[in-house]
C-alpha cells in the first residue's frame, strides 16, 4: 500500500499553495538544517531545478525553503514572511537556477554555512508533501525525512555496520531502512538509517564513540518545529 | 487495515454495525498503536483549520502571490446574500466556502491537504456549510472526516490522488467522491448508500485533466473546487434518494486508474497542454517568467560563491 493511513489522505495541515512545491520544500529545508546540525545557518545558497526553477515564485517555494531552514513545520504561519524572519535571524540566502535533466522535476540543492561547518544536500519533492533526499555532502544516499533519521559520517571499514547495528539493538531501536555510500574503499563513507522511534542524545553520543565514526547527525521532522 | 476496497469497507460496516468513519478510526488505531482519542483529536484539529480557512477566505484579502486570483469567494458570497441565485442558496454557500479555502491556499494561508492542496476546498466547502445548516457538532464533523479519509485511502491505493500522476480527476475527482460519501453518511445514509455516492460522484469527473495555467495551483484549480463542492452535494442527494451506481465504486476507481494512466504527460500538471497552453494561458506564463528573476537577500555576504556545483 502506497498510502498507509488516514492522515496521508486527510493532511498534512500546511500553508499553501502546493503540497509538492510548498509543503515538500519546507520539509527539504528542515532536513538540511538538521543535517547541518548547528542551528540556523549563517548563509544558504539554494539552487532550484526543473519545475521548482520555473514556478518557485508563484508557489512560494523560495519562502518555503527558507522557512524550513528556520525549522518551521509545514503549517507554520510564518512561511509567507520567512524572508523577514531570515533577516531577523541573521541568515543570508541566495537563490540560483540550475539545470540538470537527470533530476526529478521538483528538485532543490542546498549549501549551508555556519562558522566552520558546511553542508551540501539535495532532495526532490515527490508529491503530497512527501520528499526524497538523494545527496548529502556528495554521498549518494536516499531517505525520506518521514521517520527519525540517523546520519553517520565515518571511514569505510569492515564491521562498521555490525558495530552500529549492535549498538542500536542494545537501545531497542529498529531500523526501517538504511543506505550507505563511500567515496572510496577504506575512504570516507556516509550511512543513513531511518528508525522507528526518536533517537536520544545518549544514543547519538554512543554512536559517535564507535571507532572511526567522525560525526553523527540526527533528523526528526516528527518533532514540532520551533515554537 | 482490514479493508482495501469500498465493498470491503461497506461490508465491514454492515457486519459490525459501525459507520465508515468509526471503522476508519478503529483501523487507524490498530495500525498505529495510538490511542483512538488522540487520533480523533488530531482529526478534530484538522477540522478547526478547515473552518478557519473558510472564515479567512470570506473575510480577508486572498490575492495570490502571482496576482492571478483572489476575492472570488467573497464575490459569490455577497451575490448570494443579495440576489436570487441560479443554483439555490445551499449549493452556492458550499461553493463559496470551497472557493474560500482554495483561495486561502493560493494566497499562502493554512489549509489541510484533502487529499492534496490543489483539492483542499471541496471537503471544507461541503462540511462547513452542512454543519451550519444541520447544526451538527464538531465531533459529528470529525467522524465525517474519518469517513472521507477511508474513501480516499481506498482510492489512493487503487488509483491515484495527484494531478501529476492521474490528472485532475485524481485530485478534485477524489475529493468530490470523499465528500459525497461522507456527506451521505453524516446525513444518516447507510454504508451501502455512501458507497453508491462514491461511485456516482467519481463517474462524473472521469477524464478531467490537470492543466494549471503557469503551473500554479490557481487557474482552473480554484473554480474546480467550487464546482466540486456542488457536485458532491448532488451525488449525496442521488444516493440518499436511492439512486444506485450501476457500475460499483471499486470498478469506477479502476476506470480512473485506466484513464489517468493513458493521459498524456502534457495533461498531468506539467502546464504543457490544456488551459495552460491556450494563447491567454501562454501569455500569463510568459509574464510570470519575466517576473521570476533570481532573488538575492539583502544580507551582506550572501553573494559569495558557494563552491563547486
Amino acid at each position: 500500500m502506497r498510502f498507509k493511513d488516514v492522515f496521508s489522505i486527510i493532511g498534512p495541515a500546511m500553508v499553501g499553495p502546493s503540497s509538492s512545491h510548498t509543503a515538500g520544500a519546507v520539509r527539504i529545508g528542515r532536513v538540511a538544517r538538521q543535517l547541518l546540525g548547528a542551528g540556523t545557518p549563517e548563509r544558504a545558497i539554494v539552487t532550484f531545478y526543473g519545475s521548482f526553477a520555473d514556478t518557485y515564485q508563484g508557489h512560494g517555494t523560495d519562502l518555503a525553503v527558507i522557512a524550513g531552514l528556520l525549522d518551521c513545520d509545514t503549517d507554520d504561519s510564518r512561511i509567507p514572511h520567512s524572508r523577514e524572519e531570515a533577516e531577523k535571524a541573521g541568515m543570508a540566502v541566495e537563490f540560483r537556477i540550475g539545470v540538470n535533466p537527470l533530476y526529478h522535476p521538483n528538485t532543490v540543492r542546498l549549501e549551508l554555512f555556519k562558522g566552520e561547518r558546511r553542508l551540501t544536500a539535495a532532495g526532490s519533492s515527490i508529491g503530497g508533501g512527501n520528499v526524497e533526499m538523494f545527496s548529502v555532502d556528495g554521498f549518494d544516499v536516499k531517505f525520506t525525512g518521514m521517520y527519525p533519521t540517523l546520519v553517520l559520517y565515518h571511514r569505510d571499514r569492515p564491521g562498521m555496520i555490525a558495530d552500529v547495528a549492535e549498538l542500536l539493538r542494545r537501545h531497542h531501536l529498529n531500523i526501517g531502512s538504511m543506505d550507505v555510500d563511500r567515496k572510496a574503499r577504506s575512504g570516507d563513507a556516509l550511512t543513513v538509517m531511518e528508525v522507528d522511534s526518536p533517537v536520544s542524545e545518549e544514543i547519538a553520543g554512543d554512536l559517535g564513540r564507535i571507532s572511526e565514526v567522525r560525526d553523527v547527525r540526527t533528523i526528526d521532522l516528527t518533532k514540532r518545529g520551533r515554537p | 487495515m482490514r479493508f482495501s476496497t469500498i465493498q470491503e469497507l461497506a461490508g465491514l460496516c454492515e457486519e459490525e454495525g459501525l459507520t465508515l468513519g468509526e471503522i476508519m478510526l478503529q483501523e487507524q488505531a490498530r495500525e498505529s498503536g495510538e490511542d483512538p482519542r488522540h487520533i480523533h483529536s488530531r482529526m478534530a484539529g484538522y477540522y478547526s483549520v478547515m473552518k478557519e480557512a473558510v472564515r479567512k477566505g470570506l473575510t480577508e484579502d486572498t490575492r495570490s502571490r502571482s496576482g492571478l486570483t483572489g476575492g472570488d469567494a467573497r464575490r459569490v458570497k455577497s451575490y448570494l446574500d443579495s440576489d436570487p441565485t441560479s443554483a439555490g442558496g445551499i449549493a452556492c454557500t458550499a461553493m463559496a466556502y470551497a472557493l474560500a479555502v482554495s483561495e486561502v491556499n493560493a494566497s499562502m494561508g493554512r489549509i489541510v491537504a484533502t487529499p492534496t492542496a490543489g483539492s483542499c476546498g471541496v471537503i471544507p466547502g461541503v462540511f462547513v456549510s452542512a454543519q451550519e445548516r444541520f447544526g451538527w457538532d464538531d465531533d459529528h464533523m470529525t467522524r465525517g472526516l474519518f469517513a472521507a479519509g477511508a474513501i480516499g485511502y481506498v482510492i489512493a491505493n487503487h488509483s491515484f490522488v495527484s494531478g501529476a500522476e492521474g490528472g485532475c480527476q485524481a485530485e478534485i475527482g477524489s475529493a468530490i467522491a470523499m465528500a459525497a460519501g461522507a456527506m451521505t453518511e453524516m446525513r444518516g445514509g447507510r454504508p451501502s448508500q455512501a458507497a453508491h455516492a462514491v461511485g456516482l460522484a467519481l463517474k462524473n469527473s472521469l477524464g478531467l485533466i490537470c492543466d494549471p495555467v503557469g503551473g500554479l495551483v490557481e487557474v482552473p484549480c480554484i473554480v474546480r473546487n467550487g464546482f466540486g463542492a456542488v457536485t458532491a452535494l448532488a451525488a449525496s442527494d442521488m444516493a440518499l434518494a436511492g439512486v444506485r451506481s450501476v457500475i460499483p465504486s471499486d470498478e469506477v476507481i479502476q476506470v480512473m486508474l485506466e484513464v489517468g494512466s493513458a493521459m498524456p504527460e502534457k495533461h498531468r500538471e506539467t502546464a504543457k497542454g490544456g488551459l495552460a497552453q491556450t494563447p491567454t494561458g501562454r501569455a500569463i506564463m510568459e509574464e510570470l517568467k519575466q517576473r521570476n528573476t533570481p532573488y538575492r537577500s539583502r544580507a551582506k555576504d550572501a553573494g559569495q560563491p558557494g563552491g563547486e556545483e
